[in-house]
């Protein structure tokens, strides 16, 4: 029996005939599962911008929640909106040479390399319609991983209403921290930007101290991770600064200005064209 | 009668009498890694049995046909297959649990049960048999699994499946969590005690010396 089955031929026809029928099994549990993965994906996801809002609850209707949410795509070079297809990929985008740019070193700080040209941005609005959280992606490298997060702010372009990362890999108990609650209560409330407009957040080695004047830009860095603690504070501030969604930002803070201005101060208005 | 009673043995001997992880020591990295809490524990142990059954099953099916010199890879490219198919089916109906489980879905290919099953087991006897045999360590493994899980999170977290039962000092309570026991060596403890339970109980399974140890060695005479 032995020898029979230990010729060439047979063996060379045992090992193709396994190979098929596994190919085809895989491929067909590949292409039948793909679209419940999708949405679980997807799904996975939005509970991630949810939670970096701070609008996620344990057991809620996710899908719900979700249409207060907007997907906008945002030119990061000039901060304007534009259109694109519903299954436009930010990660998949900044692989494709045309789609992207190619960051220079000096830029580049936290270390991305290919930067995608449009980015996805994501609008939470309350009962009113009124826009109550930005919810911008971020990400950048750490120690080990690249980490993959949201930022959520307030409307006023300027305080920041949440973290979160969603992807990554850093140390557990060190670096990993990233994911620990305390640690991102720490960041809502404080805010981007100086008095000046220049962008001052950062994460500092150790604790802040709670009575220095730049104390709501500064968030306490995570003991024993430095460089996860550098790599957090460089996506930060790479993504929120000119390379980033700087431009956004401002043309943010610009509308919100155009806006305001005739409800709020009709009369100096007046004042000005009689002057 | 006797095909029964065999059915039985196969069946349930894993469990106790020749349990892949406390006698035959194989398949202990994803015992150590997956069972700081019972969901994801529950899962891998119904993955594996699954993969264990189902490869032994088709391996014994055209177990004449495998030329030996390619047995090893052919067990393996069905291995792998049962196993990307389950890691799959996990991705799609409990994502959140595969996210956990992470690689060690994919480590099932490398865990000696599976390919010792087949190789030692299938390879020589019918399909149905072997998938007995199959199911038989699958819950052998599990068995170990269930038992660190529920040790390991109730110690750990103080909760169960997630639901807490011993309330924590964070939380108000009582209970202090012995954070050790969510970490990896906490697994390796707790089965050098059942290994110790279970051979103290059936002294069969107490391996004899592999060599007799030297009455009063002097440091001086080691050199």
């Amino acid at each position: 029996m032995s020898a029979k089955n230990d010729s060439v031929l047979k063996t060379f026809t045992v090992a193709l005939l396994v190979c098929l029928v596994c190919a085809v099994v895989v491929a067909t549990a590949a292409v039948m599962l793909r679209p419940v993965q999708e949405i679980n994906k997807l799904l996975d996801k939005q509970v991630n911008i949810l939670m970096a809002a701070g609008l996620y609850s344990e057991g809620m209707d996710v899908a719900q929640a979700f249409e207060s949410i907007d997907r906008r795509f945002v030119d990061l070079e000039s901060g304007e909106y534009v259109d694109m297809p519903e299954s436009y990929d930010q990660r998949r985008a900044a692989k494709d040479p045309e789609a992207s740019v190619r960051l220079d070193g000096k830029v580049d700080i936290a270390s991305i390399r290919n930067q995608a040209k449009v980015a996805e941005v994501y609008l939470a609005k309350d009962e009113d319609g009124e826009l109550s959280k930005i919810i911008l992606p971020i990400h950048g490298y750490g120690l080990w991983s690249t980490l993959y997060g949201f930022l959520a702010l307030q409307p006023d372009a300027n305080t920041i209403a949440g973290l979160g990362f969603y992807e990554h890999a850093e140390t557990p108990g060190l670096g990993g921290e990233v994911d620990n609650p305390k640690w991102k209560g720490l960041w809502p409330g404080k805010t981007l930007f100086n008095e000046e407009g220049e962008l001052a957040i950062a994460v500092v080695k150790g604790t802040v101290d709670s009575g220095a004047p730049d104390a709501q830009h500064k968030v306490d860095g995570l003991a024993g991770a430095t460089l996860t603690t550098n790599g957090v504070n460089n996506l930060v501030r790479f993504w929120m600064g000119e390379n980033g969604f700087g431009p956004y930002l401002d043309s943010l803070n610009a509308q919100a200005a155009a806006e305001q201005m005739p409800v709020e101060e009709p009369v100096e208005d007046e004042e000005v064209s009689n002057g | 009668m006797a095909e029964q009673g065999k059915t039985k043995e196969l069946l349930f001997g894993p469990i106790f009498d020749n349990n892949p992880i406390a006698l035959q020591i194989i398949g202990i990295c994803s015992a150590l890694a997956v069972t700081s809490n019972l969901n994801t524990t529950v899962t891998m142990c119904i993955a594996l049995t699954l993969v264990t059954a189902f490869s032994n099953f088709f391996v014994s099916t055209i177990r004449n046909q495998i030329p030996s010199s390619i047995r090893i890879i052919v067990q393996m490219t069905i291995i792998a297959s049962l196993v990307i198919v389950v890691d799959q089916f996990l991705r799609a109906y409990a994502y959140s649990i595969s996210k956990q489980l992470s690689v060690f879905v994919g480590l099932i290919i490398t865990n000696c049960i599976v390919m010792g099953r087949a190789e030692a087991f299938a390879m020589k006897s019918p399909p149905i048999p072997s998938f007995i045999d199959g199911v038989g360590n699958g819950l052998g493994y599990s068995f170990i699994l269930l038992v660190l899980g529920f040790a390991r999170e109730l110690i750990g977290a103080g909760s169960l499946f997630g639901v807490p039962i011993l309330t924590k000092v964070t939380d108000g309570g009582w209970y202090i969590p012995n954070g050790m026991m969510l970490l990896p060596p906490s697994a390796f403890f707790l089965i050098g005690f059942i290994i110790w339970g279970i051979r103290a109980a059936k002294k069969g399974q107490v391996e004899k010396d592999t060599f007799a140890m030297a009455p009063n060695t002097r440091t001086s005479e080691a050199f």
